[in-house]
């Protein structure tokens, strides 16, 4: 079991397709109001019509697949009043059903809108990185469903080692909020975090 | 976890037991979708499921790749699907991963609006009025109907309409109709009117076919462009349209890691497979493809960047010497591109530019780097050829791997759509049809308006001069085109909706579409969850695979298999030996298995063993395909299909039917590739009225119109018009606000979605959302298909679906 689980997500070949989030909401049986992952479309440009009609551009547009980053500092956690989100024994962080009594002040803290509200339970859920997948030994759901096999998984330091350790882009949070545990490969024509380039693209499908 | 299914296809139980778990499931489904309680269990407690067994099954859809499923099954009731998980993933023999469409398949068998019960139309035609009855009376009905439509029409009356939710199994398919059990049961009763073309290809394949001689060719294998210095597409979204990962995406991503090779996309919309792999993109007009070629070869031809000896060898038509005798000079493709033709116009960039909408600057760069860049990819989707003049583009684009040499070698390619390896498999035998008249599959509105007045070289009508009756019977299984997926849904229904025209329509389906609202009898199928069946790949490059595909819970309601159904029809109206051969639908399967053995030894000896294998798997092997090698080896020896053996820039075939065709005003039919101005083009006068081009790409939320009910996938991929943000701006419309798009044809609102990501002046608006059309008849659903038209392709008689003008306002 990993101690220090973390994503790695290869920005630069995703292709968009929310395979990852359909896999989640199946494995985890989520109606259409949660979403533990979720996939941003960045993108920005300008256009330019010459006098004869022609067009000139240099648009860009890439997409981000974001679930829990099960923090090194999770603010979450910090923000519970209940101390029903915790990080587990292998680092996941999680929900304590039997605390947890819904007040969404994480879901309110974390950059990632990780915390997800189930008005049906009237507590809070969100990635549990696949627990019961990883005892058995398989990846997460996100991970194995990825047909461009632009999504990873593993211990922090591995991935560092196996992928190296890459800047934030936009339109990600600063990772000093939450030191996030997630390691990217950023697109070619990926802007820095902050930019103001572009906008998120897909506000409704978040 | 993992067990292997130690069912049979023919092992499933109904009993009273399992009726009411199912039905259980579904009622919370529909009662409790919104709070996620999908089967009376309490979001935490979901947290482990639990599954008497796993079961290996397909996504059958549309979309050209064809993708594994293991579905989790408990108490009768499928609690999760996953995909292919076996094996280390290696490249070559990789895991079949499904895409989102695939992995949503739990709430499409589950759909609230699955058809539960036979029934009869009690309403209006298309109102959607229908009443409940027994098996027993719908086929009667359908037996009674059929005969009559013999009797006082003949066969030729009777239609098998395109359609194609299910195109990858062998009993249930759907797709070609000439496939399917129903042509097997007209073929026993004495034929039926065939059709040819498809609403993907149409204008492809007849320009392929005229150019290559072989209609079904693509270009070189995907993993092919690991040899390639310079891939460009012109149009062709692999991402979205085929996203499974057997498929095109993960070859291409592949080579491109390999080899590194630069790829331009040449597209009116920043597609998701420019996201991915594309360097640079390089918007164009919609239908303008064949300028931009001509200004190409024009940079090409001038600047000596030609391979000449390769046109020499290898083509007619490329220039005077190399014409057909008996046609008249000036006709060459060099005479048409250096302005030495009829319309004295050399095809520069300058001209080009102003066409397409691409800087002149930017026309000359491409000519060069496709000029040097050795080898060098040519390749296209099925979007350009979707035009009005869709033939010419295909063929111009072609022309341009030809011009540079790149037709049959490694890393080069036909100017076709990347293709792939097929693997030999069994086909269901659906017995030889006496009536051997067809129609283009577009022109099926036609054939029922005016059908015996329908020729051949007025309406493309082949096997006979002309129809003998318009279509009287319509069958229709596991398809949308009769409302949504065909061209112009307020000119369709007109037609459809006059009952003394088509008299009897049979829809046998899973849900309430469109164009089941306009079945007389309608029939519900089960989903390929529901029966077993064998399933081939479709297009993958690098491996070759067979699914086979268990039963993995037992049919719903009354839902039965279109074998079934078919069998039935077939005993009441006394063909059923002939029919059947004695068999049942599982026996079908054991038989055929059978079958496919005597194809591939190497099968495993029983059916019950493949269906526990799940993937009968052939690892790439060799070097990637390279469609004509032999005959680029050696044409002599190896000649093409066509005519002259060779590759036909110049058509003869082509060039006699422009002459001697009876073509609409305004049509053409050259003999080298040309850039064509048509109605609603780039340039119609119209365009002062309707000043925005329409097109439709495929959305990764649907294959054409299936999964389009499916709630998960609406949620994370919107359906919405994608608008650039200046002409949003001049209209005032903000992302997320709802417009409407209107013609002559007809009106629909939808959400806008403001982007960069197409060019101004074209908005496209993803086929296949579902028709929902208010009293009014403002479309509501986002259909595309309501602005539409049915004038046909001069040529190929095929679908021009992404040649609208429209315009747009905000509502």
């Amino acid at each position: 079991m990993l101690k220090r689980p973390a994503f790695h997500i290869d920005i630069d070949i995703c292709t968009g397709c929310k395979t990852c989030m359909v896999a989640c909401m199946d494995k985890n049986d989520l109606p259409v109001n949660i979403l533990f992952r979720r996939v941003t479309e960045y993108t920005g440009g300008e256009w330019v019509t010459n006098p004869d009609g022609t067009c000139e551009q240099d648009v860009f547009a890439y997409y981000v697949s974001i679930s829990c980053n099960h923090c090194e500092n999770p603010i979450c956690i910090r923000s519970c009043p209940t101390t029903a989100m915790h990080k587990d024994e292998n680092g996941i962080v999680s929900v304590d059903y039997d605390k947890c009594v819904g007040c969404r002040y994480c879901e309110w803290s974390c950059p990632y809108r990780a915390p997800q509200y189930d008005p049906e339970l009237g507590k809070m859920t969100k990635c549990d990185f696949c627990r019961d997948y990883l005892l058995e030994g398989k990846p997460p759901a996100c991970v194995a469903a990825c047909p461009n096999r632009a999504l990873h998984f593993g211990e922090y330091d591995e991935l560092v080692a196996r992928y190296g350790k890459t800047d934030i882009i936009a339109p990600l949070p600063d990772t000093s909020i939450t030191r996030p545990n997630l390691l990217i490969r950023p697109h070619r024509k990926a802007r820095p975090a902050g930019s103001k380039d572009g906008r998120v693209g897909n506000p409704e499908e978040l | 976890m993992k067990k292997k299914s130690k069912r049979t296809p023919s092992a499933g139980k109904s009993g009273r037991r399992s009726f009411m778990k199912w039905s259980s499931a579904l009622g919370g489904a529909t009662a409790l979708c919104g709070t996620g309680v999908f089967y009376g269990l309490k979001a935490a407690e979901r947290r482990k499921p639990e599954a008497d067994d796993i079961i290996w099954t397909s996504c059958n859809v549309n979309c050209s790749s064809r993708c594994a499923l293991r579905a989790h099954v408990k108490d009768g009731v499928i609690t999760r699907i996953e995909t292919d998980n076996a094996g280390d993933d290696a490249y070559g023999g990789h895991q079949i991963r499904a895409c989102l469409r695939g992995r949503s398949m739990r709430h499409l068998v589950y759909a609230p609006d699955r058809l539960k019960y036979p029934m009869k139309r009690v309403g209006k035609r298309g109102e959607g009025k229908f009443e409940r009855i027994t098996w027993h009376e719908a086929i009667n009905e359908i037996a009674a109907r059929l005969r009559k439509a013999i009797r006082e029409h003949g066969n030729e009356s009777v239609y098998i309409n395109y359609a194609t939710g299910q195109v990858g199994s062998t009993l249930s398919k759907s797709w070609p109709p000439s496939g399917t059990v129903i042509a097997r049961l007209m073929n026993c009763l004495g034929g039926f009117l065939d059709q040819y073309g498809t609403y993907s290809s149409a204008m492809i394949r007849e320009a392929m076919m005229r150019t290559y001689g072989d209609g079904g060719i693509g270009s070189n294998g995907v993993n092919d462009m690991a040899y390639s210095k310079l891939a460009v597409f012109f149009g062709w979204n692999p991402g979205e349209t085929a996203a499974g990962g057997s498929a095109f995406m993960h070859d291409l991503l592949t080579a491109r890691a390999k080899s590194g090779l630069r790829i331009i996309i040449i597209d009116p919309c920043f597609t998701d497979t420019a996201v991915s792999v594309a360097d640079e993109w390089i918007p164009i007009r919609p239908g303008t493809d064949a300028a931009l070629c001509s200004a190409l070869a024009y940079e090409i031809v001038t600047n000596n960047l030609a391979d000449e000896d390769f046109m020499h060898r290898f083509t007619v038509g490329y220039d005077e010497a190399g014409m057909p005798r008996g046609v008249p000079g000036g006709n060459s493709y060099k005479s048409y591109i250096l302005g030495h033709g009829r319309d004295r116009t050399p095809k520069t960039p300058k001209w080009a530019a102003e066409i397409c909408g691409i800087p002149e600057h930017r026309i000359t760069r491409l000519a060069h780097e496709i000029g040097t860049a050795k080898p060098c990819c040519i390749a296209q989707g099925w979007g350009p050829q979707r035009q009005a003049n869709g033939e010419q583009s295909c063929r111009s684009i072609a022309a341009i791997a030809c011009l540079t040499g790149n037709v049959g070698i490694h890393g080069g390619g036909t100017g076709a759509l990347p293709d792939c390896s097929h693997m030999p498999f069994v086909r269901f035998p659906t017995l030889s049809n006496p009536v051997k008249a067809s129609i283009p599959m577009f022109l099926w509105t036609d054939a029922i308006v005016r059908g015996p007045e329908m020729t051949a070289k007025r309406d493309g009508i082949r096997g006979a001069d002309q129809l003998k009756s318009p279509i009287k019977f319509l069958w229709n299984y596991a398809g949308n085109c009769i409302v949504n997926q065909h061209s112009d849904c307020n000119k369709t229904q007109a037609i459809l909706q006059d009952e003394t025209r088509c008299e009897t329509i049979v829809v046998m389906d899973n849900f309430m579409t469109s164009s089941a609202r306009y079945a007389d009898i309608l029939l519900p199928c089960v989903s390929n969850l529901e029966e077993a069946d064998l399933v081939c790949h479709d297009n993958t490059a690098a491996q070759q695979y067979a699914i086979f595909a268990g039963k993995v819970v037992d049919p719903m309601w009354e839902c039965r298999s279109v074998y079934d159904i078919c069998s039935d029809i077939a005993k009441r109206m006394g063909v059923w030996e002939q029919y059947s051969e004695g068999r049942t639908r599982d026996e079908w399967i054991h038989y055929l298995y059978a079958q496919a053995r005597i194809i591939l030894p190497d099968l495993p000896p029983t059916v019950e063993e493949a269906f526990g294998m799940g993937i009968y798997r052939r690892p790439a092997q060799g070097e990637p395909f390279v469609p004509f090698e032999s005959f680029r080896k050696d044409p002599e020896k190896n000649p093409l299909k066509t005519p002259s053996g060779k590759i036909e820039i110049f058509s003869r075939y082509m060039w006699e039917c422009g002459r001697e065709w009876e073509l609409a005003a305004g049509d053409r039919i050259p003999g080298v590739p040309e850039f064509l101005d048509t109605w609603e083009g780039a340039r119609d006068p119209l365009r002062a009225e309707f000043p925005i081009q329409l097109i439709g790409h495929h959305s990764k939320q649907r294959t054409h119109s299936t999964y389009g009910n499916v709630d998960w996938l609406k949620r994370v991929a919107a359906h919405e018009l994608w608008l650039n943000t200046e002409d949003a701006e001049a209209r005032g419309i903000r992302h997320g606000d709802r417009a409407k798009v209107f013609n002559g044809r007809g009106e629909v609102e939808v959400r806008v979605k403001v982007t960069p990501r197409i060019m101004p002046g074209v908005a496209t608006l993803p086929e296949g959302a579902w028709y929902t059309p208010d009293p009014d008849g403002t479309d509501h659903g986002g259909c595309i298909n309501v602005l539409t038209s049915q004038r046909p392709s001069p040529f190929a008689k095929g679908n021009p679906q992404h040649t609208n003008l429209v315009q747009v306002v905000k509502v």
